[in-house]
């Protein structure tokens, strides 16, 4: 099963509001995945600061931040719940190594504008445990899971991220996801857990070197086995693609404020002035994609 | 009778419009607020008219018999799912699987509808006014599908005897289907279905698609459309 969800604005009306409105969706989709859940949400990109979020797992944030300062000299942590977000004027490049370094951690996703936030647990508890009402932003995506072919931990739960900015959520499941892995890896790509998606978010991050995303997911179309309704996001927006058999389901709505996509309506119903939205499926194998 | 689905649990709705009190003349009812529910208005009886202002989730309006259902939205995934008579009628677009399996009744759908449209029907009579996606007819065994858009890929894919009117293009046929002769006896049953979605478009305008029955006995020359 699980459940997905995104919201992209078109205008700023809305900004301010985004993290509730995505709540909602997550809460709503609790039935399709009440395992773990998570989201990422896109915030301005106008600065020179990068975002890096954490999940601290069993390490105690005093003792993280004690550590930190003492390989990282100008940055500065916020705490929210167990996950925390490092900001840095610092490249990825010095930083990742570092935070590599910190083996208790995982780091969930960087980047200029997105924050990720991801946990085991009831989607409804998961929301409450992060505040997600309190999110401004320009877009946002999120997953409620129900786990099918890894276990269900922090690394297991979606969205993931696997370059600066990008995310990926995902409904369904990969055949070939350890040929991917196999392939990926001796390129050079990382990975944090036996997750198919992770797979498809490496594959997409690679590919990304080379193509655009609308290009990257049309690829995506022959060298991806399985079913698949997925939501990727990058700084600027995010693209939407289902398998040509179109087994997992998805609806659009847009109006001249937002587009949001979910697994079923109801996660869309509470949406100021959705049911004045168009309202469509997208359609098998055919990527469709908003952004600025 | 209005039933506000934000103040009443749906599944008490459900009970109430399965449970009609054949002595009081009470047939006419209202659901407001359905924000995207699921089974809303399955397994009803009674030839009662019911109208849901709103779109709603999956199998809305499953295994209906009798009743008269009208959804002023769209539906999700199966709706009209094992109808065995009454009528649906949907005003917005439909999800995938609209009518699977059913027995009986008239399923119309104002726009258009997905994948699978009418897959494994069994004596529905569907008529979408707009088009319908891939596998539509899957495995259809009986019953009438009349398309007044364009089909998807694989129509009537291992089809038994269901009669499928096309008025716009057919993107592809799937396997034992093929266009038929348009007899005058099909002109006049199309006629009519027309007519039951309150649509005046000429019988000329459609062709026909039913089954080869080729594949109704295994034969080892056909193996390789299985």
């Amino acid at each position: 099963m699980c459940g997905i969800v995104g919201i992209y604005l078109k205008s700023k009306k809305f900004e301010k509001s985004l993290g509730g409105m995505l709540s909602k969706m997550l809460v709503s989709m609790e039935t399709r995945g009440p395992d773990s859940a998570g989201f990422a949400i896109y915030n301005s990109d106008k600065n020179k600061i990068y975002k890096y979020s954490i999940c601290l797992n069993e390490m105690s944030f005093e003792k993280f931040k004690k550590e930190i300062k003492k390989k990282l000299k100008f940055t500065s942590i916020e705490k929210n719940s167990d996950h925390i977000i490092l900001k840095s004027i610092e490249k990825p490049n010095k930083i990742l190594p570092i935070l590599e370094s910190f083996v208790e951690i995982s780091l969930v996703g960087y980047g200029k504008s997105i924050e990720i936030f991801k946990q085991v647990g009831s989607p409804s508890n998961v929301v409450k445990k992060f505040k997600l009402d309190n999110f401004s932003g320009t877009h946002a995506i999120g997953h409620t899971r129900m786990a099918t072919e890894s276990a269900i931990t922090t690394n297991g739960s979606h969205p993931y991220s696997t370059g600066e900015d990008e995310c990926l959520v995902h409904n369904g499941s990969l055949s070939n996801h350890n040929n991917i892995r196999r392939k990926l890896k001796k390129n050079g790509s990382k990975f944090n857990s036996d997750n198919d998606t992770e797979v498809a978010a490496g594959y997409i991050s690679d590919s990304l070197k080379k193509r655009n995303l609308k290009q990257t997911l049309n690829k995506g179309l022959s060298d991806l086995d399985g079913f698949y309704t997925f939501i990727a996001g990058t700084h600027s927006g995010f693209a939407v693609l289902r398998d040509e058999i179109a087994c997992k389901p998805a609806v659009i709505a847009e109006t001249k404020d937002y587009v949001a996509i979910s697994s079923e309506f109801q996660a869309m119903a509470h949406l100021p002035n959705v049911n004045n939205a168009k309202i469509f499926e997208p359609e098998p194998g055919i990527v469709y994609s908003w952004g600025k | 009778m209005i039933f506000d689905l934000k103040k009443l649990k749906l599944r008490s709705v459900n009970e109430k419009l399965q449970n009609i009190d054949r002595k009081k003349n009470k047939r006419d009812f209202v659901i407001s607020n359905p924000e995207g529910n699921h089974a809303i208005c399955a397994g009803l009886t009674e030839n009662i008219d019911v109208t849901i202002k709103g779109h709603v989730g999956y199998y809305c309006a499953g295994m209906n018999q009798n009743a008269n259902i009208i959804v002023d939205g769209n539906v999700g995934t199966g709706v009209a799912e094992n109808m065995m008579s009454g009528k649906v009628h949907v005003k917005g677009n439909a999800s995938q699987s609209a009518g699977a399996t059913a027995h009986g009744g008239t399923l119309i759908i104002d726009g258009d509808a997905s994948s699978r449209c009418g897959i494994s029907m069994k004596g529905i009579d569907i008529i979408v006014k707009g088009s319908v996606g891939h596998m539509s007819a899957f495995m259809a065994q009986s019953g009438n599908l009349v398309v007044c858009g364009n089909a998807g890929e694989a129509l009537g894919d291992s089809l038994y005897e269901t009669d499928i009117y096309v008025k716009g293009k057919v993107k592809s046929l799937g396997a034992d289907c093929e266009e038929k002769k348009m007899s005058k006896k099909h002109k006049t049953k199309l006629k009519e279905l027309l007519k039951k979605a309150g649509s005046n478009i000429k019988p000329e305008q459609f062709k026909r698609y039913g089954s080869a029955r080729k594949l109704y006995n295994f034969n080892i020359d056909n193996v390789s459309n299985y």
